[in-house]
């Protein structure tokens, strides 16, 4: 076997006395691509962030190239051709993707301080091209979509001279045709001599890239071999310490007959078009779709975060064109969104903070000028965060960004909760959080559904909408193609209801969709 | 299809401050001939002037989504200094600049130090500056009015191919800002830094040398606006500069740059709102408003512009939504029917 291009020799690391990694040792063989796996809080971002100059190790040293390596900070990670494709991906959507290129260094005319725009221009569309993307370097990064974004990260890696690139959780985003997308220049990357970290909680996705696995667990290796050792049970089992043999909790009962909420051709022009559906009390409902099918949109036009221009919304009440999101919460509207960080919490605030606000009106007394009870509030919050194991140290005062995602979701989900929903609307409940986790997640919404509550849940994982789904639906481009009772399950109908619109595009053109 | 409706909408509300600027011009001109006067908008472009070097160099420091409060007080503080070594040394006009502008520079600075190093809030710091700075003034001139020798006032007359002297300034100010800002790394950098801090850190960016950079030119640019306004009006008294920052900061908004960093341009934004502001005043005296409404007039003219700024905003953010997707040339699928065709704005 050739020298290792990376090695990790005993590695440590612990925030505030809570270890993060203990005794990590790793070799990383050159051309070769490493699926990194291990539940949220088991340390593979510690470790990367060490690797990336994020975080200073408490002890142990790294080697590179067979020579000692100790990056003081990021740049000098990229110096050592080391490149990040983070989950949250760091680029400046108010800039050009050629700004982004060379924002820390543009090509320069001779000696003066003027950018040289017709060789920057130039290199950048050298550098898309290299990851295959076809699209201008003037191209304002926020009109990209996620799976372009990352293309561009990967563009800027290259560019650099990147020879070991980090990918952390880089699918989380992607529609199925971008992964795919994403996964053959991974494959040609490796061809061409690059070393890759695949960081991913998709065990699927893991097994078909990588060439070696290493399981960490609690801060520690557990496991690491070439990837015919492993097979997903095997992986969990590593990952979690014990086999789990269910994936999904088992559904208990049946939805009932009432009508919870009835859509009837909703129509946003450009947006949606003639969604229609009905939500049982006590249903799991899924809506599946590819990425800009218009899931989210149709979740937050039923929570009134947005107008549509046709159609009825009925829950209970009279159906209003415009509707508020005060109107939905008041009316047992939960609405858990797609992105935790950005929408979904306040990350410097604490998790009983976080979690009250949804619930604080109720706590009002109104004979004290509307002062809060702060006692009931909190032995409320409190219990919640029991009855969800959400992890933290004191939540009242351990800021929400502080948490592993898993909890952080369950923070969110804790926070409608506590406002007894009638309605759930789950975007993407369990996307970047771990296996445990997501069988906790999965377990409250069964548990609400068990309540007479009616779910609705989003993503894009259609395995796991059909493992908790009642029934389902199936978008795309705005409308709904598809309709499947749990007993109509098939993984091949439901897919190629997603991509209905994908394939008959052109006749679909030719009658004119509204613009 | 209202597609070209549509566009024209997109088109009026991507252009805002222009339409502000021009809807503002011709009523003021239909309502007073006077206003329309060469005399009239050369006073205009004159006053704009001094306030637009100002306005250019907080546009700087609001890109990297910080504030500078401490502008009037450092070209006061900046003003006093040159005038009194003029009165005592009666040193050359040039040396009196010079040391001006490095009085400013220390502004600058001082600011600088205390947002990166210390991390302490532009707001509190700039503020913090901002008293200081006026009390150190007062101290130095006694609070006396400081007048400046002929040599000086003389400036305010010069004129450059019978351009006058502080347009000329000013023109320059925001060529050289303008080239900073779209065609230097540092000013890619300074638009990455007010995206995202964080972010700009992570990608290699000197973070603190950008904000330290911003806060410095706006300091220097502080006090050479100081310095024109002074040789035209020949005199400091205790009261000068006071509330510039806020014209200054209504100048940035005004032209479309955003509080919170990372949006805006000088060119045609900063200079529109300067120019747009003095317009308001100018107009206002041309018109014989009654003199206690036309503070509230020029507040109504200001807010409107932020108010039609900020539906703008909404506005364009909704259409964003409707054509999510930007398609790769190549490709050629016609997939476009949802959508409307890209449009490339220009990324500054």
């Amino acid at each position: 076997m050739s020298e290792p291009v990376l090695l990790f020799e005993h590695i440590s690391k612990s925030f505030f006395g809570a270890r993060a990694l203990h005794d990590v040792t790793l070799a990383v063989q050159p051309g070769c691509v490493v699926g990194l796996i291990g539940e949220n809080g088991a340390g593979k971002s510690t470790l990367m962030n060490i690797f990336g100059g994020v975080l200073q190790p408490d002890e142990g040293r790294m080697c590179l190239r067979g020579r000692p390596y100790r990056p003081a900070g990021p740049a000098d990670a990229t110096a050592a051709g080391i490149a990040f494709i983070h989950q949250e991906l760091n680029l400046f959507g108010n800039l050009s993707i050629a700004d982004n290129l060379f924002i820390d260094g543009f090509p320069r005319i001779g000696r003066t301080p003027l950018i040289h725009r017709r060789q920057a221009m130039q290199r950048a569309e050298e550098a898309l091209a290299a990851v295959d993307l076809n699209v201008s370097p003037k191209t304002r990064i926020d009109r990209l979509t996620p799976g372009h974004k990352q293309l561009v990260e990967i563009a800027k890696a290259l560019h650099r001279g990147a020879r070991i690139i980090i990918f952390d959780e880089p699918t989380t985003s992607l529609t199925s045709r971008e992964t795919h997308r994403l996964f053959s220049l991974i494959e040609r990357l490796r061809r061409d001599g690059c070393t890759i970290l695949y960081i991913s909680h998709a065990l699927a996705d893991v097994l078909q890239l990588a060439d070696e696995i290493v399981v960490l667990r609690d801060g520690q290796v557990v496991q690491t071999g070439p990837k015919e050792q492993f097979d997903i049970d095997t992986m969990i089992g590593a990952m979690v310490g014990r086999r789990i043999d269910q994936l999904y909790p088992t559904r208990r009962n049946a939805p009932g007959d009432r009508v919870l909420m009835s859509v009837c051709r909703v129509t946003e022009p450009g947006v949606v078009k003639d969604i229609s559906f009905d939500l049982h009390a006590g249903e799991v409902l899924g809506l599946f779709g590819l990425m800009g099918s218009g899931r989210t949109e149709v979740a937050r036009i039923l929570f009134g975060l947005d107008c549509f221009q046709s159609g009825t919304i009925t829950t209970g009440g009279p159906s209003r064109r415009r509707r508020s999101v005060r109107a939905s919460v008041d009316g047992g509207m939960a609405f858990v969104t797609e992105d935790r960080r950005e929408e979904g919490l306040l990350m410097e605030a604490s998790v009983t903070d976080n979690m009250a606000l949804v619930a604080l009106p109720r706590y009002r007394r109104r004979r004290l000028l509307g002062t809060f009870n702060q006692r009931a509030l909190r032995r409320t919050v409190d219990e919640m965060v029991g009855t969800l194991k959400v992890k933290c140290v004191d939540p009242r005062t351990d800021a929400v960004k502080n948490l592993s995602g898993g909890n952080q979701q369950k923070a969110v989900i804790g926070k409608w909760l506590l406002a007894e929903p009638v309605i759930g609307i789950m975007d993407e409940p369990t996307r970047g959080i771990d296996i445990a986790a997501k069988y906790e997640v999965y377990s409250i919404i069964n548990d609400l559904a068990d309540r007479g509550a009616g779910v609705l849940c989003i993503s894009s994982e259609l395995e796991e909408l059909t493992g908790i789904c009642d029934s389902l639906l199936v978008m795309s481009r705005g409308r709904i193609c598809g309709r499947f009772r749990r007993s109509e399950f098939d993984e091949e109908r439901i897919l190629a209801a997603a991509f209905e619109g994908h394939i008959e595009h052109e006749t679909r053109n030719e009658s004119g969709a509204p613009n | 299809m209202d597609s070209l409706r549509q566009s024209t909408l997109t088109m009026a509300l991507r252009n805002v401050p222009i339409l502000m600027f021009l809807g503002t011009f011709l009523i003021f001109g239909l309502l007073s001939p006077r206003f329309l006067e060469y005399q009239s908008l050369e006073n205009i472009a004159k006053q704009a002037s001094y306030i637009g070097i100002i306005a250019v160099g907080m546009t700087f420091v609001l890109l990297t989504g910080g504030i500078d409060l401490s502008v009037g007080s450092n070209m006061y503080v900046s003003a006093v200094t040159a005038g009194l070594l003029m009165q005592r040394f009666s040193i050359l006009p040039v040396l009196a600049l010079v040391i001006c502008l490095a009085v400013g520079l220390v502004f600058g600075l001082a600011n600088a130090f205390a947002v990166t190093r210390l991390h302490i809030i532009p707001f509190v710091v700039t503020l913090a500056t901002q008293f200081a700075g006026r009390g150190l003034g007062w101290m130095l001139s006694q609070s006396r009015a400081v007048a400046f020798p002929q040599s000086v006032t003389g400036l305010g007359a010069v004129q450059l191919l019978g351009i006058p002297g502080p347009i000329v300034i000013f023109t320059g100010v925001v060529l050289a800002a303008w080239v900073v800002l779209a065609r230097t790394t540092l000013g890619r950098q300074i638009y990455a830094v007010g995206h995202e801090i964080e972010a700009a850190r992570k990608a290699g960016i000197n973070t603190r040398r950008v904000q330290a950079t911003a806060y410095c030119l706006c300091g220097v640019l502080a006090s050479l606006g100081g310095f024109v306004s002074v040789a035209q009006l020949g005199n400091v008294n205790s009261g000068f500069g006071e509330m510039v920052e806020f014209q200054a900061i209504a100048a940035a908004v005004l032209g479309g740059t955003s509080l919170f960093g990372g949006i805006g341009n000088v060119f045609p934004g900063t200079v529109l709102g300067a120019l747009l502001i003095q317009m308001v005043w100018a107009g206002l005296v041309a018109t014989r408003t009654d003199l206690y409404l036309q503070p509230l007039i020029a507040a109504a003219i200001i807010f409107l512009a932020v108010l039609l700024d900020s539906i703008r905003n909404t506005a364009l953010a909704k259409m964003g939504r409707h054509n999510i997707r930007i398609e790769e040339k190549s490709s050629g699928r016609p997939d476009t029917s949802q959508q409307h065709s890209p449009r490339r704005k220009p990324t500054n």
